[in-house]
C-alpha cells in the first residue's frame, strides 16, 4: 500500500508537472482569478515576451479593490483608479480572458464571486494575486496568494514554481457557544498562535466544530489562515460542500456533477497520513473576539481586559506592542467593552457573504443605530446584494440607519474612497487591523458580523451574549 | 529575462526595529494604483516617514542622514500580511539590494526574490547586536555575501540559508519564467488531460 497522505498532499502531488533535483516543483493551476491591482505589470511582462495567456479559459477577471461603492454605473471619479481598472479592461480585451466588469451581474469581491459562481471546486489549485485567496481552500483545495511576477508566470505557463509548504493540522473539538461564529474561531486561533505562527505551513482545519459549520461560515475561516502566516488553509470537503456547488453556474452539471462527487469524496487525509505539526482547541473555550492592536495576532475575548506589557510571552516584542497600542489610544491593562467606537464596516472578502448580512440584518431589525456611529455595509459581489434586496434586507438596514453599498472590496483596505478618517475607531468584520489600513491613522477592532452589528446599535464595544 | 545580479554587497545598513512590519506599512494601499513597476520607492513606509502634512517624521530612520546604504535591517516577521509585490519594487526602488531579518513572510520572501532583493534571515541575537551596533555607529558596514552564504560586521559573523534554486537565480539574474517556458511541452499535455 502506499504512503498514507493528507488531502493537501494528494492535491498538491497530483499537479506537479515537473519535479526536478535543484529546482522547486513545477505546480499546475487549475483556476487563475486576477483582478486590476496586481495584474498589470504581468501583462506588460506578457507583452515584452511576445506571449499569450496560456489558457484564457482556466482565468478569471474581476474589478474589486479599487472600485467605488457608490454609483458604480458612473465614470469612476478618482483618475489613477479609473485607470487601474481601463487598464484591467484593454488587457482582458487583448488577451481574451473573461472580466466581470463593474456593472456584470457577476462582479464582486474576487473570493466571493469565485465560490459562488462554481469556479471554486475541491481538488484544485488556485492562484491569485491576493494573499485572501486561501479562502478558497473552504472547499477541499490548495488556494494560496501570490505577487504579481508569480501572476505573470501563471498567465504565461500555467504553473507556478514553488517549494511544497510543511503541513499543519488545527483541530477545533466540541460545542461553540452562544454568540461564537466562525471569525470568532479563526480570530480565537490567530490570538493562540500569533500573527506569525503558522508561517511555512498549509494548514488543514478540521474537528467537529469546523464540520458542524456552513460553507459560508467555512469560507471565513480559511480566508484568515494567511493572517498567522500560512500559505493557505482548507478544509477537506464533504456533503456540506457538495449541497453548496450543486446547481451553481459553472459548476459540473447533472451526470458529471455525480460523477465529481464521486472522485472529490476521495479528498481527505489517509489514517496514519502524518503532519508535521498538530493543534488542537476546545471550542467550548472560544467565546466572541475582538482585537486590540494592529496585527491580527493582538485579539482577546471581548471580556477580557488588554495585557499589559510584562505580561507578554516574548519580552523582545514590549517595544511593538507599546507602539501598538500608542498607535490604537489604548491603555495596557485597560478593558474594549463599553469602548466608544465611530465607525462600522460590514463587508471584505472575509464577512460578506448573503449569511453575514442575513446575520446582521436579524440582530439589528426594527432597531435604530446609535446616534453618531457611521455605518457601511458592503456586499461582497452584485450576486449578494441583489439576494440582499430580494429577501428585503436592504429594508431593514435603511430602517437601522445602515448604508447598503455597491460591492467591492471598500474600507477593508482603503484604496477606494471609503476610508476611516485618522484617530476614529471602527468595528470592522474585514481581516486586518494594520496601522493604517482602513485609510491613515485609522483605528480597527476586527469582530464578527455580529459583534459589529452589537456595536451599531449600541455605538460601544458590546458582548453580543448580552445584547 | 535577465535580472540585475546579484553577489556580494558591502555597505552601511539602515535599523528599524520594529516587529511585524506588514506590507501595509511598507506601501499603504492607496499608493498601489501605478499599472507599472517603478515610481514606489518615494512612498516606501509613507505614513512613518511623513506626518498627515507631508513633512519628513525627523526620528524615523529613513529621515536620518546619518543612515545609508541598500542594506535594510527589520524586526521579526517582516513582509507579513498582503501579498502585493508593490512592497518588494518599493524596496528595491529606494536603493535597497538586501533585507536582514530574524523572520520574514512567505509571499515578502518570495515577492523579495524574484525581484532582486536579498531577504537574509539571522538569529534573534545576532538581528539584535547588529540593530544595536548600526544605532549606536551608523556608519558600520555590514557584508553580506551569496556565493558564500554569511553576513557579517565588526568581526562577527554569521551563516545564511537560501535554497540552491533561488541562489543561483539571483547571482545569476535569471528568472523563474525562462525555466517555465522551458517546460512548455509537459504543461501543455497536462492541461489537455486534467
Amino acid at each position: 500500500m502506499s504512503q498514507p497522505k493528507t488531502i493537501f498532499e494528494k492535491i498538491w502531488d497530483k499537479h506537479v508537472v515537473k519535479r526536478a533535483d535543484g529546482y522547486p516543483d513545477a505546480v499546475f493551476i487549475d483556476r487563475h482569478f486576477i483582478h486590476e491591482v496586481t495584474s498589470p505589470q504581468a501583462f506588460d511582462g506578457l507583452r515584452k515576451r511576445s506571449i499569450g495567456v496560456f489558457n484564457v479559459n482556466r482565468t478569471t477577471a474581476t474589478a474589486d479593490h479599487n472600485v467605488p461603492t457608490k454609483d458604480q454605473h458612473l465614470p469612476i471619479k478618482e483618475a489613477l483608479s479609473r485607470h487601474q481598472v481601463e487598464t484591467l479592461r484593454k488587457n482582458c480585451a487583448e488577451f481574451g480572458v473573461e472580466l466581470y466588469d463593474l456593472g456584470h451581474p457577476f462582479q464582486g469581491i474576487v473570493h466571493i464571486i469565485g465560490p459562488e459562481l462554481g469556479l471554486t471546486l475541491p481538488g484544485m489549485t488556485i492562484v491569485c494575486g491576493d494573499s485572501h485567496t486561501s479562502t478558497h481552500g473552504a472547499f477541499g483545495n490548495v488556494a494560496f496568494g501570490i505577487g504579481t511576477s508569480e501572476v505573470e508566470q501563471v498567465l504565461a505557463t500555467q504553473c507556478i514554481l514553488q517549494y511544497k509548504p510543511k503541513t499543519m493540522k488545527i483541530e477545533i473539538n466540541g460545542k461553540l457557544g452562544k454568540g461564537v461564529v466562525s471569525k470568532d474561531i479563526i480570530l480565537y486561533i490567530i490570538s493562540k498562535i500569533s500573527a506569525s505562527g503558522a508561517t511555512g505551513y498549509f494548514v488543514e482545519y478540521a474537528g467537529d466544530a469546523i464540520r458542524s459549520l456552513s460553507m459560508e461560515a467555512r469560507m471565513t475561516i480559511c480566508n484568515m489562515s494567511i493572517e498567522m502566516g500560512a500559505r493557505g488553509g482548507l478544509i477537506a470537503p464533504d456533503e456540506t460542500t457538495f449541497n453548496y456547488i450543486k446547481g451553481r453556474k459553472f459548476a459540473p452539471q447533472g451526470a458529471a456533477f455525480d460523477q465529481a462527487v464521486e472522485e472529490w469524496k476521495k479528498l481527505r487525509t489517509d489514517d496514519g497520513a502524518k503532519y508535521d505539526t498538530v493543534l488542537t482547541f476546545d471550542a467550548a473555550d472560544i467565546a466572541p473576539m475582538i482585537t486590540y492592536g494592529t496585527n491580527p495576532g493582538m485579539g482577546m475575548k471581548v471580556t477580557d481586559r488588554i495585557p499589559t506589557a510584562n505580561e507578554l510571552k516574548e519580552l523582545n516584542e514590549q517595544v511593538s506592542f507599546k507602539k501598538s497600542l500608542e498607535y490604537m489610544g489604548l491603555e495596557q491593562g485597560s478593558q474594549l467593552l463599553g469602548k466608544a467606537i465611530d465607525y462600522v464596516f460590514i463587508g471584505s472578502c472575509t464577512n460578506a457573504r448573503i449569511e453575514d448580512l442575513r446575520e446582521v440584518a436579524a440582530m439589528v431589525k426594527g432597531k435604530k443605530k446609535a446616534a453618531g456611529v457611521e455605518v457601511w455595509v458592503v456586499p461582497g459581489s452584485k450576486q449578494v446584494q441583489e439576494q440582499a434586496k430580494k429577501e428585503g434586507l436592504d429594508k431593514i438596514f435603511e430602517a437601522a440607519g445602515f448604508e447598503l453599498r455597491e460591492p467591492g472590496c471598500s474600507a477593508c483596505l482603503g484604496m477606494n474612497e471609503d476610508k476611516i478618517p485618522a484617530g476614529k475607531y471602527c468595528i470592522s468584520t474585514s481581516n486586518r487591523n494594520f496601522e493604517g489600513r482602513q485609510g491613515p491613522k485609522s483605528r480597527t477592532f476586527l469582530a464578527s458580523p455580529l459583534s459589529a452589528a452589537a456595536a451599531a446599535i449600541t455605538g460601544k464595544v458590546t458582548d453580543v451574549r448580552e445584547f | 529575462m535577465s535580472k540585475e545580479k546579484f553577489h556580494k554587497l558591502v555597505s552601511p545598513a539602515v535599523p528599524i526595529a520594529v516587529e511585524n512590519i506588514d506590507t501595509d506599512q511598507i506601501i499603504p494601499a492607496r499608493f498601489l494604483k501605478a499599472t507599472t513597476r517603478e515610481g514606489f520607492g518615494d512612498n516606501l513606509f509613507r505614513d512613518w516617514r511623513y506626518d498627515g502634512n507631508n513633512n519628513p517624521i525627523a526620528e524615523f530612520p529613513l529621515n536620518n542622514d546619518a543612515y545609508t546604504g541598500k542594506i535594510l535591517v527589520a524586526g521579526k516577521n517582516f513582509g507579513c500580511g498582503s501579498s502585493r509585490e508593490h512592497a518588494a519594487w518599493a524596496i528595491y526602488d529606494y536603493g535597497f539590494r538586501v533585507v536582514v531579518s530574524s523572520f520574514f513572510a512567505d509571499i515578502f520572501k518570495n515577492n523579495a526574490l524574484n525581484n532582486a532583493v536579498l531577504p537574509v534571515v539571522v538569529s534573534d541575537q545576532f538581528l539584535n547586536e547588529l540593530l544595536e551596533t548600526i544605532q549606536r555607529d551608523p556608519k558600520t558596514e555590514v557584508t553580506v555575501d551569496l556565493e558564500n552564504q554569511f553576513i557579517s560586521f565588526n568581526g562577527k559573523k554569521e551563516g545564511f540559508q537560501i535554497n540552491a534554486y533561488k541562489k543561483t537565480c539571483l547571482m545569476n539574474g535569471y528568472d523563474d519564467i525562462d525555466y517555465l517556458l522551458s517546460l512548455n511541452k509537459e504543461i501543455k499535455e497536462y492541461d489537455l488531460t486534467h
